[in-house]
């Protein structure tokens, strides 16, 4: 099988898939982590999903995460299983967070509401006037590109091949069904093509001649200098993060989520908009991410910025992504449109599209993300 | 928290500097030799002219001084009359209220507003308490921001008591500091001569000047150096300065390795073929206080590259910006005059600064009463000379095989040459996906030290060209507290009623990186 993507989802269907055996190839016109994947900020996030098949998705990922975790170290990869605090910024809409909270228990997302008080004992420089908000222990952060890597390292060592800097221009099949991918390096054959190339997954369906609605969405993350170590301890975020994630509305919205990282460094991210591939930064919203920071954690305003760094993230129109076999080709799979939430759903991604290729059964229920619920939808 | 009246005030403050520009207005970023030659002759015609510099004083890294004055180190400064004749003529214009002098101010963006026209974002440290933002709104931009010694890894280059030939030059201009006594200086380029004259003359015993270029090259670029007689008298100086002071000038010879434990003791020496790779059996060893080694320089690009301007990669491997004959880049209101250009020395600065400055004012409809044509001769002779040198002083690829596996690359982060190594064998295939996989370049310098370095061993390592051109690209161009960037400047909360997170190892002040330049 040809794996078109060396991001953190192409990664993770080719771990996954050489585990079962299969015979890999992993093609990337640019590097390992080159795209979105190098643009993230590795969350691996239950608490922003509501009930419904992103959920199941990412919980089935959580555990896979773990035993990823196990095989390779997590530390070659960053993992940290730190939780995460979401936090309201008024007494009503911490009564709607601890509801949310409760309906997602229901469902498997361990959660403990605190007060103001129990706010402070988990992240001692909170701001004081947070009336509380709820810890998800199950929250989870990785090196996102670290974790491209070593799932690849893993799967070249089960045989997988690597070929960077090779373009895909066009499928090859017969009689309707994949028999390879013509490349600017010549053909390789393959009787089964995965699409999983991000934001560029939506041209690269259209050269398939089967094509997929990706749209980009521009993502800023601001990083600090290093601070000593705990200074913040989960990744912490503000309630209005949860109703972005899911928002239709076009232009800029921004929530911010703040967090440590092993190397001292505070990631303060999620700005979302959509304005096509333009990378300019924007200086209104380098602003409005450094304010959503500082009214969380009023420390951080004598803390310098260091870097802001940007990247798209691919998405379909209902929201949720694309995964499983295109009805249009035999043998060609997609697994792109992720949103922000790749990296956390990408061992998820990798292991059913391994699952829908070999026909054993899948651990999710695939129907939700099949890409032909997308065919005549315009991008 | 704040007091409201603080911000009031604050915030009238800041309208009326941006509003107090009635006539046409120009910002000017830099007040070295392009910047203040720029900024003098912009304001003599009539312009409404902002001089934004990080320093303490005018003149930047090349008249850098301590607060004597240039005039107390008059044998370490070049073009002195040049110098007390911009400064004088700065004065006049600040006395007249058509020049504003903000010294001090770190410009950490540039934003273009929709008339075509500028924002320059400023961190006032005035106060280093108590930093606040200064917006200032501009129809035209020159930047003139200069450039940085280029670093390159070799096995000991870390140790203390390796330095650049600018921070020894500059510890010498600005503090009189003198480093030694035993000094070796290596490297390349013309600008090795001044620092090790600079050092003799204060004392210091200049063991050697390792040249790893042949001044055979001029051979073939005779014109080049024709055009550029002051260029020639100038080295025949050094000549006579180092015959004096007994100082050996070795070419085609290169430090490959310092020695020592807390610092540095020894380096070793090894002579270059006309290919500049290290000839076998080459090598010696000699014992050294200090050594001081440049490799040319880097070009600060960020704020160009924030302001969507044209780049390419000079043959000494700068990215400077593409200017035309009136030194206007590819968006006409903005310009660029010196370093950042092309690295091509003060002069050639100068000259481009008073280009600049006359076109950015004819722009704005105003007649300027400076020597275009002769400023323009001038350039295009100086510009010819630099071009030379650039391929008369090229960085000798020598240094890429002489690295071992824990050679440090990237200073800030600790990572090493077995890192890059590592990130490669993951899948990295260019400057930026080694950074995401070795964190080289992620730490306080964001690559302005290790970028070039980790840039050009990717590219050895994987037979491609280096990507110098992306990893300049970044998006604040000095750091900026988190508070100042979210308030926009208006609502500067005192520095001592913030919370503070207690820090084990206290953060550089982003003076101590000017240091080492």
């Amino acid at each position: 099988m040809a794996i078109v993507g060396a991001g953190v989802v192409g990664a993770a269907c080719a771990y996954f898939a050489t585990a079962a055996g299969l015979d890999v190839t992993v093609l990337d016109r640019r590097a390992v982590a080159a795209g979105t994947t190098g643009a993230g900020e590795g969350n691996l996030l239950l608490s922003d999903k509501e009930a419904g098949p992103e959920l199941d998705l990412a919980l089935r990922s959580s555990r896979l995460w773990s035993e990823i975790g196990e095989d390779l170290g997590g530390a070659t990869f960053e993992l940290e299983r730190k939780g995460g605090v979401v936090v309201a910024s008024t007494p009503d809409g911490l009564a709607a967070l601890v509801e949310f909270a409760a309906e997602q228990r229901t469902l498997g997302v361990e959660s403990q509401p605190v007060d103001a008080t129990g706010l402070r004992r988990l992240e001692p420089w909170i701001s004081p006037e947070l009336p509380g908000g709820v810890l998800y222990p199950g929250d989870m952060q990785v090196q996102p590109a670290l974790a491209a890597a070593r799932l690849l390292e893993r799967a070249r060592r089960r045989g997988a091949r690597l070929e960077l800097g090779v373009e895909v221009t066009g499928l090859r099949t017969h009689g309707g069904t994949v028999t390879g991918v013509e490349t600017d390096g010549g053909t390789v054959a393959a009787d089964v093509v995965v699409n999983a190339a991000g934001t560029w997954g939506g041209e690269l369906s259209a050269r398939f001649g089967a094509p997929v609605p990706i749209l980009p969405r521009r993502g800023f993350i601001l990083v600090t200098a290093p601070l000593p170590e705990g200074a913040i301890r989960h990744k912490v975020y503000s309630a209005d993060y949860v109703a972005n994630v899911a928002s239709d509305n076009e232009g800029l919205e921004s929530s911010c989520v703040v967090e440590g990282t092993r190397a001292g460094t505070v990631l303060i991210g999620a700005s979302r908009e959509r304005v096509g591939f333009d990378r300019t930064v924007s200086v209104p919203i380098v602003r409005r991410l450094a304010g959503h920071a500082v009214t969380l954690f009023p420390a951080l305003a004598s803390v310098d910025l260091l870097r802001v760094y940007g990247g798209f993230r691919p998405y379909c129109p209902d929201h949720l992504p694309a995964i499983g076999f295109d009805g249009r080709i035999g043998g060609l799979l997609h697994a792109c449109g992720h949103e922000g939430a790749g990296i956390g759903l990408a061992p998820a991604t990798g292991e059913l599209v391994t699952q829908l290729i070999t026909g054993a059964p899948t651990s999710v229920d695939a129907a939700a993300f099949s890409p032909d619920r997308l065919l005549g939808v315009a991008a | 928290m704040i007091s409201s009246a603080d911000g009031a005030q604050q915030a009238a403050a800041v309208t009326a500097a941006v509003t107090a520009q009635a006539r046409p207005g120009l910002a000017v970023v830099g007040a070295g030799p392009a910047g203040l030659a720029a900024a003098v002759t912009a304001a003599e015609s009539g312009m409404a002219v902002t001089v934004v510099d990080a320093g303490l004083r005018i003149g930047g890294q090349y008249w850098r001084h301590g607060a004597a004055g240039v005039a107390a180190d008059a044998d370490l400064h070049h073009d002195r009359a040049v110098f007390a004749d911009l400064s004088a003529r700065l004065d006049r214009a600040v006395a007249a209220g058509s020049v504003r002098l903000l010294l001090q101010h770190q410009v950490w963006a540039l934003t273009r507003e929709g008339d075509g026209g500028t924002t320059v974002l400023a961190v006032d440290r005035t106060d280093p308490a108590r930093p606040t933002e200064i917006r200032v709104a501009a129809n035209h931009l020159v930047l003139a921001v200069g450039a940085y010694d280029r670093q390159l890894p070799f096995p000991g280059w870390d140790l203390p008591g390796v330095m650049t030939v600018g921070a020894a030059q500059a510890l010498l201009k600005g503090s009189g500091v003198v480093v030694g006594p035993r000094v070796l200086v290596a490297g390349t380029g013309p600008f090795l001569l001044p620092v090790a004259a600079g050092l003799a003359a204060r004392g210091a015993t200049v063991v050697g000047v390792h040249e790893a270029a042949h001044p055979a090259g001029w051979l073939r670029r005779l014109p080049a150096l024709g055009a550029a007689p002051t260029k020639v008298a100038e080295a025949a100086g050094y000549a006579a300065v180092f015959a004096r002071h007994r100082i050996p000038l070795r070419h085609r010879s290169v430090v490959v390795r310092a020695h020592g434990t807390d610092r540095v003791t020894a380096v070793t020496l090894a002579r270059l073929s006309s290919r500049g790779r290290v000839r076998p059996g080459t090598r010696r060893t000699v014992p050294v206080d200090v050594l001081a080694v440049g490799y040319g320089f880097t070009a600060q690009s960020e704020l160009p590259l924030q302001a969507a301007c044209a780049v390419r990669v000079t043959p000494d491997g700068t990215v400077a910006v593409t200017v035309d004959d009136e030194q206007r880049t590819n968006n006409p209101r903005v310009l660029a005059a010196g370093e950042i250009t092309g690295v091509g020395g003060a002069q050639l600065a100068v000259a481009e600064g008073l280009l600049a400055g006359a076109a950015a004012a004819r722009s704005a409809g105003l007649r300027s009463h400076a020597d275009v044509a002769r400023a323009r001769a001038r350039r295009d002779r100086l510009r010819r000379f630099a071009t030379a040198m650039h391929q008369v002083y090229p960085v000798p690829p020598a240094w890429l095989s002489q690295l071992d596996g824990d050679t440090v690359v990237c200073r800030c982060e600790e990572v090493t040459v077995a890192d890059i190594d590592d990130a490669i064998r993951l899948g990295a295939r260019d400057g930026r996906t080694v950074k995401l996989l070795s964190r080289s370049g992620m730490g306080w310098c964001q690559g302005r030290e290790c970028g070039y370095a980790t840039s050009c061993l990717t590219a050895h390592r994987l037979g491609t060209e280096p990507d110098l051109a992306a990893g300049a690209d970044r998006p604040v161009a000095t750091p900026v507290p988190l508070g100042l960037v979210a308030r926009g400047g208006l609502h500067p909360a005192p520095a001592d009623a913030l919370p503070r997170i207690p820090n084990p190892n206290p953060i550089p002040d982003p003076n101590s990186l000017e240091e080492h330049r």
